[in-house]
């Protein structure tokens, strides 16, 4: 560092900044990458059917395709809220 | 046997066509027999990083519409007997390249055993560079460590694992190589950029090179030389380092500390 360097203005270090980014787009975009276009619009529909019993919020449900050699597993899970169920 | 190699990257810009060059040179460097394919149909450019520009007469659309022989296509280097370079067609047809037909060209050059094809992908993820990489043995992943092109490169290793021949056939998986370019030190010390093991940790996967910036690439690329052949420059002699490790050889990684100034710029800064 030289001493006429404190006349420019220094960068504030962004690094950390790109890396938390990347860090959280990256295993976002992994979770959904290779799954069936039809997840997305099965886990809206499954809701719908779950919403005519269960009064549920969108994010209670959780749709996860696993890959084993051979087989694919499709996991459902859905957090019931603690109340009544829904009047259908 | 012959090992196809395809330079990919997702996001352009990224030095894929001057790594392809110089990879291909270092490999003939070691006494391979060499192809190098620019699969940038409709955007030609590996021809004028190889210095070659000029004698390009048939191209790979040639080729796969049986126009012109391969023989008659490959260019042969100037500089090296064993290295050969066959360019991208100028057609604006992106149907051109059919997987046929490249499987076909791939097929002959194992005829005429060739030791690596070194497939220059374009950018993108469409057909042209679904073609580069369906059929390779090991891809370089070219990334900058920059938040785009790490993002990119996440995508094309996605890509890689899935939409390649050996995937769909349930053979053993494409060795995937990780290249960093453009690497600045002196800004990583300074928290300004991603540092070698960021990327690393990001990706899930180790380097196989890291290619610091460097002013010699434009200067390799204006005089149509690749810059591994530029001895003097840090550049190309960390490509040497990638090519040795590509071909199985342990090399420590070099020019990934930053640079100390000297007195007089330490002291007036610059």
């Amino acid at each position: 560092m030289g001493i006429l360097d404190f006349l420019k203005r220094k960068p504030e270090p962004s690094a950390g900044v790109a890396r938390e980014r990347l860090r959280i787009i990256v295993a976002q975009e992994r979770s959904t990458r290779g799954g069936p276009d039809y997840l997305p619009l099965l886990r809206n529909e499954l809701l719908e059917v779950i919403r005519k019993y269960v009064n549920v919020d969108v994010e209670a449900v959780n749709i996860n395709l696993e890959r084993d050699s051979g087989h694919e597993v499709l996991e459902l899970s859905v957090a019931l809220p603690d109340g009544k169920p829904a009047s259908a | 046997m012959t090992e196809i190699i395809v330079v990919t990257s997702g996001k352009g810009g990224v030095g894929k066509t001057t790594t392809s060059a110089s990879l291909a040179t270092g490999l003939a460097i070691e006494g391979k027999k060499v192809a190098v394919i620019d699969f940038d149909v409709g955007l030609r450019n590996l021809d004028l990083i190889m210095g070659c520009e000029r004698r390009v007469v048939y191209d790979f659309v040639n080729v796969v519409h049986g126009e012109a022989t391969l023989k008659q296509a490959l260019i042969k280097d100037k500089r090296h007997e064993n290295l050969y370079v066959l360019a991208a067609s100028q057609t604006r047809d992106k149907d051109a390249l059919t997987q046929e037909g490249v499987e076909k060209v791939l097929e002959e050059l194992a005829k005429e055993n060739f030791d690596f094809v070194v497939c220059d992908s374009p950018a993108g993820i469409e057909k042209g560079a679904h073609l580069a990489m369906y059929f390779a043995d090991h891809a370089v992943v070219v990334v900058n460590p920059e938040v785009s092109s790490v993002r990119d490169s996440d995508r094309i290793l996605g890509l890689l694992s899935s939409k390649t021949r050996r995937a769909e056939k349930g053979e053993a998986p494409i060795k995937q190589h990780l290249l960093l370019t453009r690497y600045n030190p002196n800004r990583v010390e300074a928290g300004e950029m991603l540092s070698v093991k960021d990327v690393e940790e990001i990706l899930g996967i180790s380097v196989v090179g890291v290619i610091p910036e460097s002013e010699n690439v434009l200067a390799a690329s204006n005089a149509g030389v690749p810059v591994i052949l530029d001895d003097n420059s840090n550049a190309g002699q960390a490509y040497k380092d990638t090519v040795a490790r590509i071909l199985g050889n342990e090399r420590p990684l070099r020019f990934i500390e930053p640079v100390k100034k000297g007195f007089l710029k330490r002291v007036f800064g610059g």
